[in-house]
């Protein structure tokens, strides 16, 4: 076998063991999209009315409107678990070992990604399992269209969990990271309101949540699992996607790793 | 050469030097002690000579690659065990080796051949199934030392790794270490105790980000004691 393909192989088991030894994560992961489909969603439903709007061709409950922009919640969340995973590996010194392999660098850092994104989609599924025993299903041609949306979607925030990580450099920041990054990503984006509904409210915030990346990749999702094709969030979440893994890649760079880094 | 060569090698963080000019050899199949006390910028050449960090100038060698020119042949050569310890303690002994035999690119069969052989060598094969978290200091350590091997490395770098394990765990694992260097590794073993380096050992010692010494132990210290001497080299400059 391919050295190439040895390291994959190895990295993404090392991944998916690290996720079973870690039940309470998974379970946790679960938890945090139903809690907003059960009960945020319940709330809502009635304060919220939605008219018909693509890819939807009828009248939808408000709970239906938000599974897909949940789906991008969980690859948001274990985007930045993985970049947390990657600080603590850092500071425990893992990390250097996947660092000292004579394997390219940008290698074993997209086995990385590849590794973290293949466990979120797991989780996904999962959770569409759930909310399709809870009455809110798509056409079953959708759950495979959306295969490839949420590769696209989870590798963009995987690599933006690893731009994120390369730059923080002690655990004790990543707080920050939830009120910077996953608060406003998730909250200025189209998974839990239209964006005709926030353009109502404010042009400004409309316009940030037209160029917000999550917004694209919970479109793309959201098109493909009804079945529809949505060639500008496709575009954006590309480019994001690209952007993210370039600059996390040059943040890993040996002689960066280390400037201005005093020990 | 085969061995492990350094030259003119500087590295600041910012304005403050690391290192200054840092220039020692390492025949292969011999056993070097790095010695120096903290902050003498050890770590910072360790971080140069695994390439987690990079210098613009000076030249590392490993086995002959340049580390600069051609990083990947160079890293293929370097075994190295790390201060912090860095095995997965959720995973078995094996399949901590099994995990560093991937990133080097070596599978199935031959994988298996070489930890067994790996561990064997630091008595650790009767260990392989247990996990890392199970296992005491001493035997974490030797389990570490044994990945280092895993991929047949000409040079082997320790920061200082006997550190927090008691004496008699020291002084197994220094002793293997040496058996190595015997049966022809490169080694490269830094630490800030001077009673792990022998009369024969090859000595380099770093103070305030340079070589304040090298040689042969026997010849630098003469009938003082390391540790005396170390004393009395590092004081005289302080």
């Amino acid at each position: 076998m391919s050295p190439y393909a040895t390291s994959l192989i190895a990295i993404v088991k090392r991944e998916a063991l690290r996720f079973i030894h870690q039940r309470e994560r998974f379970v946790a992961a679960l938890v945090r999209p139903l809690v907003w489909f059960m009960v945020f969603a319940a709330g809502f439903r009635a304060a919220l009315g939605l008219s018909i709007i693509p890819p939807y061709q009828t009248y939808i409950t408000y709970e239906t409107y938000i599974v897909p922009g949940l789906c991008g919640m969980i690859l948001l969340f274990n985007g930045m678990q993985s970049s947390l995973s990657l600080v603590y590996d850092r500071e425990m010194g893992s990390m250097k070992l996947l660092l000292t392999s004579p394997l390219p660098r940008w290698w074993l850092l997209f086995c990385r990604l590849i590794g973290s994104t293949s466990i979120s989609i797991l989780q996904v599924y999962t959770f569409l399992a759930i909310a399709a025993v809870f009455g809110v299903t798509m056409p079953l041609a959708g759950y495979f269209m959306a295969l490839p949306a949420f590769i696209i979607a989870g590798v963009m925030l995987g690599a933006l969990g690893l731009l994120l990580s390369s730059f923080i450099k002690q655990l004790e920041n990543f707080a920050g990271v939830m009120n910077f990054v996953i608060f406003p990503m998730f909250f200025l984006s189209s998974a839990l309101y239209p964006l005709w509904k926030m353009a109502e409210s404010s042009q400004l915030l409309y316009t940030i949540c037209a160029l917000n990346p999550f917004t694209h990749a919970v479109e793309l999702i959201r098109f493909a699992l009804y079945l529809s094709f949505n060639g500008t969030a496709l575009i954006w979440a590309l480019l994001a996607a690209t952007v993210f893994t370039l600059a996390a890649l040059w943040g890993y760079k040996p002689a960066r790793t280390g400037a201005g880094k005093k020990r | 050469m085969n061995g492990l060569s350094v030259s003119n090698l500087s590295f600041s963080y910012g304005t403050k030097p690391a290192l200054q000019g840092v220039s020692f050899e390492v025949p292969a199949g011999h056993f070097c002690a790095l010695l120096g006390p903290n902050g003498a910028g050890k770590s910072t050449l360790f971080a140069l000579l695994t390439r987690l960090l990079t210098s613009p100038s000076g030249d590392i060698h490993i086995a002959g690659h340049a580390l600069s020119k051609t990083p990947r042949a160079a890293l293929a050569k370097l075994g190295i065990v790390f201060q912090q310890t860095t095995l997965d303690l959720d995973l078995s002994v094996r399949q901590n080796l099994n995990y560093f035999a991937a990133l080097h690119g070596i599978s199935g069969r031959d994988a298996t051949r070489r930890i067994d052989a790996a561990l064997d060598k630091l008595a650790m094969l009767e260990r392989a199934g247990e996990k890392a978290r199970n296992l005491n200091g001493g035997h974490r350590r030797r389990a570490e030392i044994a990945r280092a091997l895993v991929h047949d490395p000409a040079v082997l770098l320790l920061d200082e790794p006997t550190v927090g394990l008691d004496a008699a765990a020291r002084a197994a694992i220094t002793e293997h270490v040496h058996r190595l260097s015997d049966e022809g590794t490169t080694v490269l073993w830094a630490t800030h105790l001077s009673d792990e380096v022998g009369p024969d050992d090859q000595l380099v010692i770093l103070h305030r980000a340079r070589v304040l010494v090298k040689g042969t132990c026997g010849d630098i210290c003469g009938a003082t004691p390391l540790a005396e001497k170390f004393l009395t080299l590092t004081a005289s400059t302080a």
